[in-house]
């Protein structure tokens, strides 16, 4: 979706400001809503792409006047009441209204560690051919859908090489949205930055992007 | 971080910025209870979850593997080969780092990572991305002018070198690898690492000079 999520290239929001000796977490709520949402991803009921997707979906003035702990804490709360975890009811009373659902492994503190040092595994073991290689000229799709996408605004339509082929992943633009893993290649792709940006960007920089095959044409 | 312990101290501050503060801890705490409830979620595994990324998980794991790759010749070619094998050597593995690019930096290509649509940063060896690798300004600003994102933090480059941005559309994970500053040769690892800043990790400054600030 063409959402204000997608800010590459953006002008106006001011100087970067970074902050000396920062704690990770500047209120003991942003730690407790940053566990919270993982621990409840934990539960198996939406994967990281949905995830992304449901803050993509805020109201945009709500995203671009929230902070980065409370777009996970309203993304959390649609995540909860679209997976049937938690009602809007029960969210704003703070109030269980019905039973938990059944059969949901909850995560133990005992079980943290293994999770954390494992991760998940986003590469998918079958056996596609590569539709391009290092080197190949090729050109970003002109789509704007609605649902979620990993192609930037600021890439498409646009030229570039392929300068890694990472092999075959999930494809994030599929799992977001609800239409299943679509294994398939995902590549690194140079772009010259006056490619993407113009003349006035500077003749020697480059932007690589991760775009999956079904972004891409051969040029 | 200890600035856990300190939080109540600062609560004064945040309320009297406004009531938007109070409103989003008490609907977080609204949340936990509910979910405590429920049953969806075990409080000790919140406060697990928020030890290992306040304390476990940082900025010194990946230091340690920029410091072994530039002590160890053979180690830096498998951290530019397979950069997920090489770092998980050192024991950094797990979630937003399950797959690993390590990119490196040399008089000739400068390495900067940003994630234009979310965050995305590599936990196992930076730990959870600092506020402004999440602003709004970098994220928006480090594509089409990451010379002045540099310049913001102090790096100006020459013309001839190549910015190379890499922007995390995916779930590979970028770790720059930055050049080993000048005037370090004969430090051993532990003396390395301390050269090696989050920041310069991330590509928007150098590693530090020895003798320098830190």
């Amino acid at each position: 979706m063409n959402g204000v999520h997608d800010m590459g290239g953006m002008h106006g929001f001011g100087p970067i400001g970074p902050e000396h000796d920062e704690p990770v977490f500047h209120h003991r709520w942003e730690g407790r809503v940053f566990a919270l949402r993982l621990a409840a991803s934990m539960l198996g009921q939406w994967n990281i792409d949905i995830g992304r997707h449901a803050v993509e979906r805020m109201d945009p003035a709500g995203y671009l006047a929230s902070t980065y702990y409370e777009r996970w804490l309203a993304s959390l709360e649609t995540l909860l009441i679209e997976a049937g975890l938690a009602t809007r009811d029960e969210i704003d009373s703070g109030v269980p209204a019905g039973p938990p659902p059944a059969g949901l492994r909850v995560p133990a503190p005992s079980d943290v560690d293994r999770i954390t040092a494992k991760g998940r595994n986003f590469r998918v073991d079958v056996d596609l051919a590569a539709r391009f290689q290092v080197g190949d000229t090729v050109v970003t799709r002109n789509d704007h859908p609605l649902g979620h996408t990993r192609l930037p605004r600021y890439a498409r339509a646009r030229h570039g090489v392929i300068d890694r082929v990472h092999g075959v992943f999930i494809f994030a633009d599929a799992s977001g949205s609800k239409r299943g893993d679509q294994p398939q290649h995902l590549y690194s792709v140079r772009f010259a930055a006056r490619e993407l940006f113009g003349p006035q960007a500077p003749a020697a920089d480059t932007v690589l992007i991760d775009l999956w095959n079904a972004h891409l044409e051969p040029a | 971080m200890s600035d856990h312990d300190h939080d109540h101290d600062h609560d004064g501050h945040d309320h009297a910025d406004g009531s938007r503060f109070s409103d989003v801890e008490l609907r977080v705490k609204a949340l936990e209870t509910l979910l405590t409830r429920k049953g969806l979620v075990d409080p000790a595994t919140i406060d697990r979850l928020v030890e290992t990324y306040e304390t476990r998980i940082g900025p010194r794991n990946g230091a340690r593997v920029v410091a072994r790759a530039w002590a160890d010749p053979a180690y830096k070619v498998r951290l530019l080969q397979d950069a997920t094998a090489a770092i998980a050597e050192l024991g950094y593995t797990g979630l937003q780092g399950e797959h690993m690019v390590a990119v490196e930096n040399t008089p000739q290509i400068h390495n900067l990572v940003v994630c234009t649509l979310c965050s995305c940063y590599p936990w196992p060896v930076l730990g959870l991305p600092p506020v402004w690798y999440k602003s709004y300004a970098y994220r928006s600003k480090a594509v089409i002018d990451p010379r002045g994102v540099l310049a913001e933090f102090g790096l100006t480059l020459g013309p001839d070198v190549e910015v190379r941005v890499w922007d995390s559309t995916a779930e590979i994970r970028y770790l720059v690898l930055p050049e080993r500053p000048a005037g370090s040769a004969g430090l051993d690892e532990d003396a390395l690492a301390e050269l090696v800043s989050r920041d310069s990790m991330i590509g928007v400054t150098r590693a530090r000079n020895p003798g320098a600030r830190s």
